[in-house]
């Protein structure tokens, strides 16, 4: 038996996942997808937002603050990239610089670090791209970017590394109590019994709350539209261009990526379907119309994908951190939308923390706190190189040739703990197939790579798990192998 | 009397070509506004004719697939029967651009051959 | 690392066309680097025929045509390094390799000929809305997959883009037993040969639906229905004209883009219209030294047309070398505008002192012209005026121009190239 099962492997439970991993406790996480991250962790903004959004004294403002204020150690002790961009909110509209104060003054008793108003003149000069309808701005510097894949599957990886077990391709079908007190967890591929349950299950974080709860829960499925744009374009802004919120969010923002590409969106569209994450024209139209109110000429030619997201957005916009009233020992981790990336160290945290409280926990000993990332080969010497190369040729074969990724880092990603599977999971580890080109070029050599070194056969290798092989036969009506 | 409709090859023109046939025989082509429309429509409509490239298996060598081609062309109705014999066929490496690897290919009195050269591994 | 005088990025056509050329212009030190495991480049997966008319008189596939110039390759014995990529061309003509013998080298190298072709337009830059699941793939990336590999992508195709890739997919597709149900094009026009729409779709009865792009794609994991839609002449989908075809894949052929990254870090200025690099008559980049040839300088519908302007881009690399890499002649140098339907030239000047006899003008067209008139003036003077049945954007056009021509013509400043109804 468990003793905490984690349902859903995305940054909130990862880091749910990582902070209990301190203790000398069993623990497994429960994850429908073939990989980590593979919902609406995988799909947003990217940003650590500084926490001046978020309504004052509410939990979201306190755990994006602490989420913050964690980044820097966190990225350093999981190795890998954050930087603190900076945030700038632009106000387009005369009559509207009043919101800019509303946002400073919020910020400032959220305990946001660092904030400033600008005029016209100093916005444009940090940005120069910016719109010339610009009136004055917020700049919050503590405001950063970070790569949710990495955080996300560093966080796993730290976790996993730490003892804690992932059942991937698991999907969890119903939760009962039994007479002991013991939760059973029915899924597709068998039964999970645990003490306590932690439910970090994003949009779906509604179904499994409800399969316990008679207090029901209703997650809104807010859809967010993006366009990435190729790394040419990748300083067009420096800072991370927000326009003035409204009541559907922080809306659709401009801003670099920690990996050098820079990204338009997202739209707010609330759809009601879980699995909804499908663009549409309206939406990409809407994303250019709207980010092109605060920086001018974007350069839309540029655009390499365009993507979707979808928030798990509650009514009363709030984060829900806490043991079911109804449903003693299953705690709810819902209503994570944006600033969930931002939070998620500090979410992890405060679960960690509850629960530690209520099972007497004690940290064990020889606990892992770092964990080295994926080696890159970017931006290294010759010298590096060559080390490199020398001790493992594999280093010298560039496989993606957009992104420069070798054969080393593909083979690193594949053979460390809860290693890719899947050309998304090579690619969000490595950054193989992210680049211009969308993976046409090294999506039939990483084929080879994941055929070789995992003996599966051509037919079996999918680009994100189910049903998403790549291809489906041989040509010539030959019998494939195994 | 017997009417085709058929669009020119010749050029970016692509000229609506009828053709005129009694018998069997081309009486009439229009449409084209030169001479290769004229001469490319009697072909076409009385004997045409394709190329057929494609792979064939090949075992023992640092390839699975070899590259071919119909030596000449082959009836334009007897495509799917060249594929079907070019789809049976598995040959040995190596194999070179050239070699015959499928003779008398559904019967047509032309010849597969390799289009590249596959090395043993 | 041994040095050479000539290093070749790409052993594609116009690698090696420019490699023999160079070579047979009695250059000893040149290197051709190759991130593939075999010469050929692009022309390995393209196995059907069509390749090699002009150059040969006869018709081969594409690895026969490559093997031509492989050969060649092998017999002058000119040195080559596969699985080898190139990680940066610095102005000064310092190459930066890697593989994984060799590890990381460097190479500085008297000029440096540009030929890493070009990639396909990937679905992102399209930005067609719907799902992103598997099933999706690049023409060139599925024609890879099927001639190379030997594995089909799925049984029920649709293909976006009449591009002679396209085409030459959907007949390659039906042979290997999928059914392609249509082929969109987004344009009134397809960009492919009349001869590749007869024999690839015409044959086959697939239908070809001009002016339609692709408005939805289903499919949470793997594709499973396509929708188009007709387009206005603002090319954006008219609503009430979708047509949803249930398929498991969707091949997409709109457009290829030289691959200019290195050339563009290097400091090789880039032409707007056609993402290669701005040359002159030697195919010379603004960096002396630096020449480029085939798809990375301009697409190229016929890799004839490659083979020939790589050959010159490697016979002027070893005049470049021979004439103690001089910068230019002291002569004007005289520019080339495209304008009035003429999208672009390659090249976009001339230094008559360095002018061949003969100079070919590639450009290509920006819509369908039907009996127009392609004219050349020097500076206000017309020169040239010849008429055309047919002038299309997907076929290239060219001008020869006569050194002697220009010569006469005292003070010549600039050429323009235009499209003239009469």
């Amino acid at each position: 038996m468990l003793d905490v099962i984690v349902i859903g492997a995305g940054v909130s439970g990862c880091a749910v996942a990582r902070e209990l991993s301190r203790y000398d406790i069993n623990v497994c996480v429960l994850e429908k997808c073939s990989d980590v991250c593979e919902g609406t962790s995988k799909a947003n903004s990217a940003i650590v937002h500084a926490g001046f959004d978020a309504a004052e004294g509410s939990l979201m403002a306190k755990l994006n603050v602490e989420g913050n204020e964690m980044m820097d150690q966190l990225s350093k002790d999981l190795d890998i990239p954050f930087k603190r961009n900076g945030s700038m909110v632009v106000c387009v509209h005369k009559e509207e610089l009043d919101g800019l104060k509303v946002l400073y003054e919020r910020g400032v008793k959220n305990g946001v670090k660092g904030l400033k108003l600008l005029s016209k003149e100093e916005a444009l000069e940090l940005e120069p791209n910016l719109s010339d309808n610009v009136e004055g701005a917020l700049l919050a510097p503590t405001g950063g970017i970070i790569c949710p894949f990495e955080l996300n599957i560093a966080m796993a990886e730290n976790a996993n590394v730490n003892g804690v077990e992932f059942r991937l391709n698991t999907e969890v079908e119903d939760i009962k109590k039994d007479a002991d007190g013991i939760w059973h967890v029915r899924a597709n591929n068998g039964e999970y019994k645990a003490r306590y349950i932690v439910n970090a299950a994003g949009v779906y974080a509604d179904k499994i709350h409800n399969m316990v709860s008679a207090d029901k829960m209703h997650i809104i499925e807010r859809r967010g539209d993006y366009c990435l744009l190729d790394k040419e374009v990748g300083s067009y802004v420096s800072h991370t261009i927000f326009p003035q919120p409204t009541k559907y969010g922080k809306g659709v923002l401009v801003t670099p990526t920690v990996h050098g590409n820079l990204l338009v969106g997202p739209t707010a569209i609330d759809i009601e379907k879980k699995e909804g994450n499908n663009t549409t024209q309206e939406g990409l139209d809407a994303v250019i119309s709207k980010a092109s109110e605060n920086v001018k000429n974007l350069p839309m030619r540029n655009v390499i994908t365009s993507f979707a997201g979808l928030r798990a957005h509650l009514e009363r916009h709030e984060f829900v951190i806490e043991e079911v009233k109804d449903a003693p020992c299953f705690i709810d981790v819902a209503g994570i939308e944006s600033p969930g990336l931002s939070a998620s160290p500090a979410i992890g945290k405060m679960v960690g923390d509850m629960l530690k409280e209520k099972m007497g926990l004690k940290e064990k000993a020889g606990w892992i706190s770092t964990r080295k990332g994926v080696k890159s080969t970017e931006g290294l010497s010759i010298e590096e190189m060559n080390a490199l190369i020398k001790e493992n040729p594999a280093y010298g074969n560039i496989i993606c040739r957009c992104e420069m990724v070798t054969e080393g880092e593909i083979l690193d990603a594949i053979h460390r703990p809860l290693g890719a599977r899947t050309l998304d999971g090579v690619k969000r580890r490595t950054r193989a197939g992210m680049g211009r080109c969308q993976a046409g070029f090294c999506s039939p050599r990483t084929m080879e790579i994941l055929h070789r070194e995992l003996d599966l056969p051509y037919e079996k290798i999918t680009k994100s798990g189910g049903k998403s092989n790549i291809v489906i036969e041989r040509t010539k009506g030959e019998e494939s192998e195994a | 009397m017997e009417k085709r409709e058929l669009t020119c090859i010749g050029c970016p023109m692509g000229c609506q070509l009828t053709v005129t046939m009694d018998g069997g025989e081309v009486t009439e082509v229009t449409g084209n506004t030169c001479q290769k429309g004229d001469i490319y429509a009697r072909k076409e409509v009385v004997n045409p004719t394709r190329i057929v490239t494609s792979t064939i298996r090949i075992t023992g060598g640092d390839k699975e697939r070899i590259s071919v081609k119909t030596a000449s062309d082959i009836p334009k109705d007897k495509i799917f029967d060249v594929m079907k014999d070019i789809d049976a066929a598995v040959v040995a490496a190596p194999a070179h651009i050239g070699d015959v690897l499928v003779k008398n290919v559904a019967g047509t009195g032309v010849d597969v051959i390799a289009t590249r050269n596959v090395e043993i591994a | 690392m041994k040095t050479y005088d000539i290093v070749i990025v790409g052993g594609g056509p116009a690698g090696l066309a420019a490699a023999v050329a160079a070579k047979e212009a009695g250059n000893d030190s040149i290197l051709i680097l190759e991130r593939d495991h075999e010469l050929g480049g692009i022309l390995n997966q393209c196995i059907h025929n069509g390749f090699g008319l002009h150059t040969f008189k006869e018709e081969l596939t594409g690895p026969e045509y490559a093997y031509r110039f492989i050969k060649q390759v092998l017999d002058l014995g000119i040195e080559y390094k596969l699985n080898t990529m190139v990680m940066d061309i610095a102005a000064d003509k310092t190459v930066t390799a890697m593989n994984r013998e060799d590890g990381m080298f460097q190479i500085p190298a008297k000029a440096v000929i540009l030929a890493m072709g070009c990639r396909e337009r990937p679905r992102g830059a399209l930005n067609i809305p719907g799902y992103r699941p598997a099933g999706i793939f690049s023409a060139g990336t599925a024609q890879r997959l099927v001639n190379i590999e030997g594995y089909m992508p799925g049984r029920e195709v649709v293909i976006l883009g009449s591009g002679d890739i396209g085409l030459i997919m959907a007949r390659r597709m039906t042979l290997e037993g999928a059914k392609v149900k249509v082929v969109a094009e987004l344009m009134p026009y397809s960009g492919g040969l009349k001869r590749n729409i007869v024999q690839c779709l015409d044959d086959y009865k697939i239908p070809l639906k001009l002016s339609h792009t692709v408005v939805d794609i289903e499919g949470k994991e793997h594709v499973t229905a396509v929708t188009i839609a007709e387009v206005g002449p603002d090319r954006k989908p008219i609503p009430g004209t979708e047509e949803r075809y249930t398929c498991d894949t969707l091949l997409l052929s709109c457009g290829l883009i030289p691959e200019n990254e290195l050339s563009r870090s290097a400091g090789v200025k880039m032409s707007p219209v056609t993402s290669g690099p701005i040359v002159n008559e030697s195919l010379e980049t603004n960096i002396p030294g630096v020449f480029a040839c085939g798809n990375v300088l301009h697409v190229h519908d016929l890799v004839d047309y490659v083979s020939e302007e790589a050959k010159r881009a490697g016979q002027n690399a070893v005049k470049y070398i021979n004439s103690g890499c001089k910068e230019g002649s002291n002569e004007e140098v005289i520019e080339i505008v495209a304008t009035e339907g003429a999208r672009y030239t390659v090249p976009s000047t001339i230094d008559l002192g360095r002018m061949d006899d003969l100079l070919t003008v590639r450009f290509r067209v920006g819509d369908v012209y039907k009996n127009s008139f392609v004219s050349v003036y020097f500076d206000d003077e017309r020169v040239f005026h010849n008429q055309k049945r047919i002038m299309a954007p997907g076929e290239m056009e060219q001008i020869i121009l006569r050194k002697s021509q220009l010569e006469e013509h005292d003070g010549l400043k600039k050429i323009t190239v235009k499209i003239e109804k009469e």
